[in-house]
């Protein structure tokens, strides 16, 4: 499996790093990792770099990850990128719009490693 | 519900088994972190425990020894209460869509006194981590 480049968007530097982590403990090699305290910033990071995956919360100050999903689809960088939301809202309203914006993934926290294992594996394209 | 819901925050992120204190005997608790619940249930959720378990939790989060945590053992405090208040309205049918969570508030210090309507009923829940008190509250206003 080549080594991906990840952008992880999160309001709190604690929960980037657990995703993070997480990612290397799913065994997925990281080769760059960006990380944006909100959509915004996400928005900004994505205009001047490309990555393979973006790990996205939902509720972030300024710009939060919904309306960072209905925003993507106008970065050319991001454009077939998937998006797997990492989240406290797991309301199935809050999933049923996510996926509809496009997010291929939806994570409830707390969550285990093996639940980001098996959420961001197949969408990789890689064995499990 | 709301102990199910903090059990598994601390069983999940900080592999973390909270226990039941057989005495109440809770010291001088010096951090706070709050979490505002509006829409179907407003109020206040807030997780109080000393500093010393604070760092020991961001520690436990972040999987690093409590004297390298550094500045991020206020957000991963607050992080904590927003996932149990997080999953704990996920467990009630019908809330998780209609109940929103802010962002994390921590405080830090035990002089301050919180003022919530009349009326408001409140839930308390004393636990143990790491054999030291962690205490609970859900301040409901409706």
């Amino acid at each position: 499996m080549d080594a991906i480049r990840a952008l992880i968007v999160d309001d709190s530097s604690v929960m980037r790093k657990i995703v993070e982590r997480s990612l290397r403990q799913a065994g997925i090699e990281l080769s760059k990792v960006f990380e944006a305290g909100n959509g915004a910033e996400a928005l900004t990071i994505l205009a001047e770099d490309s990555v393979e995956l973006i790990l996205c919360d939902i509720n972030m100050p300024i710009m939060d990850g919904l309306e960072f999903l209905k925003a993507l689809p106008s970065v050319e960088n991001a454009k077939n990128v998937p998006v797997v939301m990492i989240t406290t809202e797991g309301s199935e309203a809050h999933v049923v719009q996510a996926i509809s914006l496009g997010a291929r993934g939806y994570i409830r926290k707390p969550f285990t490693p093996d639940q980001v294992k098996e959420h961001v594996i197949p969408l990789l394209g890689v064995k499990a | 519900m709301l102990e199910v819901a903090t059990r598994e925050v601390f069983e999940l992120m900080l592999s973390s088994k909270l226990t039941t204190p057989e005495t109440v005997s809770e010291g001088t608790l010096d951090i706070t972190a709050m979490v505002g619940l509006a829409g179907q249930l407003c109020g206040v959720m807030s997780i109080r425990c000393t500093r010393k378990s604070a760092l020991l939790m961001a520690s436990k989060m972040l999987g690093v020894e409590p004297a390298n945590v550094g500045p991020d053992m206020c957000d991963a405090f607050g992080e904590i209460c927003n996932m149990v208040a997080g999953n704990f309205k996920n467990k009630i049918p019908g809330l998780g869509d209609s109940c929103m969570l802010s962002v994390p508030t921590v405080i830090t210090g035990d002089d301050y006194s919180m003022h919530s309507p009349k009326n408001s009923a409140a839930v308390e829940l004393r636990l143990l981590f790491d054999n030291a008190p962690v205490v609970i509250s859900l301040q409901v206003d409706s």
